[in-house]
């Protein structure tokens, strides 16, 4: 027994040593840590855009964090990859309940992960704003603890609807999607508005299909429309364009903000240049406030912020002015998660994107949506994409349920 | 419905299922010869595939920043990629075998199965990981060529791309080239022995490792030329691309009676025609209710209908000899 204890005393004696002066000195000189989580997918094939997201919030709190410093608090991030799968997300956010420092996540990138993970967000009510979720359920509940800093995609499908009819010219579409709540549900607000605008929509076809997209391509030839509209995201929306155009076909394309990103031209070269596509979230050329974070982030990161980054560093900007006011209100003291979440929905805050207002459950009172056209099929000339059309509409209210 | 469409589609649909089927069966070839074999399912097969559209990729990338890519023959380039595709995935199946599956022969059935599948995930990453250090990248997109896009109208509803034809001719080059070395060459006698009965092969001076390496080299140069036709034909692959693939060459192996050699191409076919056609028509046919995301339940309900009647697979029971 007795050899037994001495063999494992050098290495409790090694644990502690790593773990006494950590604490100790955090103690020494805070009143604790405050922790902002980030979840967003930073491997697989949207990483580019997730990691665009964690690195602008990361930027945020290094930049902003002073006041809440002054207060006597650490400021920390603690970035999540949910892997832009849901039960990922879920099972991340039960981690992120079980640290009780975290008082904010910023995320995530797709709605179909944001919406169960919010779930979770909700027994704690944690504070979730989004710097990218577009589908109408995520605000829709109503939860207190949810909120975004971007535009809807049932707007956002009348945007393109619209577009398609009047600039376009557009007399027949087909509509293809991936199943996902965000490109199924952009697809379908597109689908409807088209067909009230008197768009022939001649199919309305979903599919996971990655590669091999010849079988749902020729029925399309076939009935040639004006134009084909992909609700998804460019990993899969790029391949198809290419091999559309690769087999002949002529139409127009568009989509929703899920073609924005540089990872389009880089797989669909030649075959999407030209096409448009609807985005909350133009370019960070396109924000006249947000020129600065574009220079301190291409220092400091070595790229440029991909979309949805200046949307981040806001998302991040509102949470540390909701956190310091939730700590002043409490008296100095380490808030509860629902204060916070109810500080962020009084936060008004002008950032890089214009003025954040929150309505009340939880959407911008006026979001910006824009039209944009790829440029060129070089991937360093993403930020060249012209904007035809930039629009601010207001969030429907809520709808009561009966 | 509209009766002018769904016949005018047809040949091009026909066209779409025969490449994909071709595709399905280079990959099932590699499954094929080791169940004939070993009697056991090489899950990281599908992994193999990847390594060499992977490793085609890169060799074309590396052509196309030389600027050779516009110089030399599209033909020739596409031979060269093919063969040090082949020879990536090849000698990577052999590796394999050798690390993974040789110290566990003789023990139960189950346990290189799941050191199959343990392979597949650890290649999975491998690639992701490698890829991620040297170019900062998840997709990776193959280069165009503009010669291999070049389409012939055969009729005004159908064309045909050059590089589809190639993924034909090139397929059945080496599904015809397989059969010969099964049936007409001493290796090919060989490995018949060895999966007949190995201890009798053995003591017939035959060297049963090294027979069990070749089927391995053999089945992952399919794997490795698939991959590349593959990214030629479909242009995007990523790390987890194989997977589904992969799959669905099982299931074309195990269809056309795993184990048997043109019961593999046989599989593959039937499974791309009927996918391509559940994709194209399912929709036509039923005003839209049912759609192209249904193709995968049709085709395996067809799949486990076969398998009802005929357990053995197609060609399961017609040819006895395996491999």
């Amino acid at each position: 027994m007795r050899t037994v204890r001495f063999r494992y005393l050098p290495v409790a004696l090694a644990a502690l040593a790593l773990v006494l002066p950590v604490t100790s000195l955090t103690d020494a000189q805070s009143k604790g840590t405050i922790k902002i989580a980030t979840q967003s997918p930073l491997s697989g094939g949207q990483a580019a855009l997730g990691e665009g997201i964690k690195l602008a919030t990361q930027l945020a709190i290094e930049k902003l964090k002073g006041p809440i410093e002054k207060l006597g608090f650490k400021v920390e991030l603690v970035p999540f990859d949910d892997q832009a799968k849901p039960d990922v997300g879920v099972a991340n956010a039960a981690n992120i309940l079980a640290d009780k420092d975290i008082l904010l996540v910023v995320g995530h990138l797709n709605s179909g992960v944001a919406i169960p993970s919010s779930e979770k967000y909700k027994e704690a009510q944690l504070a979730m704003i989004s710097p990218a979720n577009t589908n109408p359920t995520i605000t829709d509940r109503n939860y207190l603890n949810v909120s975004r800093v971007c535009g809807r995609d049932d707007v956002q499908g009348v945007v393109g609807a619209e577009f398609a009819k009047t600039t376009l010219k557009a007399k027949s579409a087909y509509v293809i999607h991936d199943k996902t709540a965000y490109g199924q549900g952009v697809a379908e607000f597109f689908k409807a508005d088209a067909e009230k605008k008197g768009i022939k929509v001649l199919g309305f076809e979903g599919t996971e299909e990655k590669s091999n997209f010849d079988p749902i391509i020729t029925p399309i030839k076939a009935k040639n429309p004006d134009l084909i509209y992909f609700g998804g995201i460019y990993d899969q929306a790029a391949p198809f364009f290419k091999q559309a155009r690769e087999k002949g076909i002529k139409s127009q394309f568009m989509g929703p903000d899920g073609m924005d990103s540089t990872d389009l031209v880089k797989i669909g070269g030649k075959s999407v240049v030209g096409m448009h596509y609807s985005t909350v979230a133009g370019p960070v050329e396109k924000y006249l406030a947000a020129k600065a974070f574009k220079t301190e982030y291409k220092d400091k990161f070595k790229k440029d912020p991909e979309p949805f980054a200046a949307q981040a560093y806001d998302s991040a900007a509102i949470g540390l002015k909701a956190i310091e006011a939730a700590i002043k209100a409490s008296g100095g003291k380490v808030p509860s998660r629902e204060q916070v979440a109810v500080a962020v929905r009084k936060t008004k805050h002008t950032g890089l994107t214009g003025t954040v207002e929150f309505d009340e459950k939880g959407d911008p009172k006026k979001a910006l949506y824009f039209v944009l056209q790829v440029a060129s099929d070089d991937p360093t000339k993403w930020g060249d994409n012209k904007e035809v059309k930039r629009l601010s509409i207001a969030a429907p209210p809520l709808k009561k349920k009966p | 419905m509209d009766f002018e469409l769904l016949i005018g589609i047809f040949p091009q649909v026909f066209l779409d299922g025969l490449i994909l089927g071709f595709m399905y069966a280079l990959i099932a070839l590699g499954y094929t010869m080791v169940y004939g074999v070993l009697e056991f399912i090489n899950f990281a097969h599908s992994e193999i595939f990847v390594v060499g559209a992977f490793v085609g990729v890169e060799i074309l990338l590396t052509f196309q920043a030389a600027g050779l890519l516009a110089l030399v023959s599209p033909f020739l380039v596409l031979l060269v990629v093919l063969l040090l595709g082949m020879l990536a995935s090849g000698l990577l199946a052999v590796t394999v075998e050798r690390v993974a599956y040789r110290p566990l022969r003789g023990a139960p059935r189950l346990i290189p199965l799941i050191s199959a599948i343990g392979v597949s995930f650890f290649l999975q990453d491998a690639v992701r990981l490698v890829e991620s250090v040297w170019r900062n990248a998840f997709n990776l997109v193959y280069p165009t060529m503009d010669t291999l896009n070049i389409r012939f109208s055969l009729t005004e509803t159908i064309d045909v791309s050059v590089k589809s034809l190639v993924v034909i001719v090139a397929s059945l080059l080496m599904l015809w080239g397989l059969h010969a070395l099964v049936n007409r060459t001493k290796i090919g006698t060989a490995m018949r022995a060895v999966a007949e009965d190995q201890a009798a092969a053995s003591l017939m001076g035959i060297s049963v490792n090294r027979i069990i390496s070749l089927t391995f080299l053999i089945g992952g140069a399919m794997g490795g030329a698939a991959g590349v036709l593959f990214g030629v034909q479909y242009s995007l692959i990523n790390p987890y691309t194989g997977f589904i693939p992969g799959l669905k060459a099982f299931t074309a192996a195990v269809l056309g009676g795993i184990g048997n050699i043109p019961g593999a191409m046989v599989g593959g076919l039937v499974l791309g025609l009927l996918e391509a056609f559940a994709a194209s028509y399912l929709s036509l046919l039923t005003g839209g209710a049912f759609g192209a995301e249904y193709k995968d339940i049709f085709a395996f309900s067809v799949l486990i209908l076969i398998l009802i009647f005929r357990p053995k697979g197609l060609l399961g029971e017609v040819v006895r000899e395996r491999a």
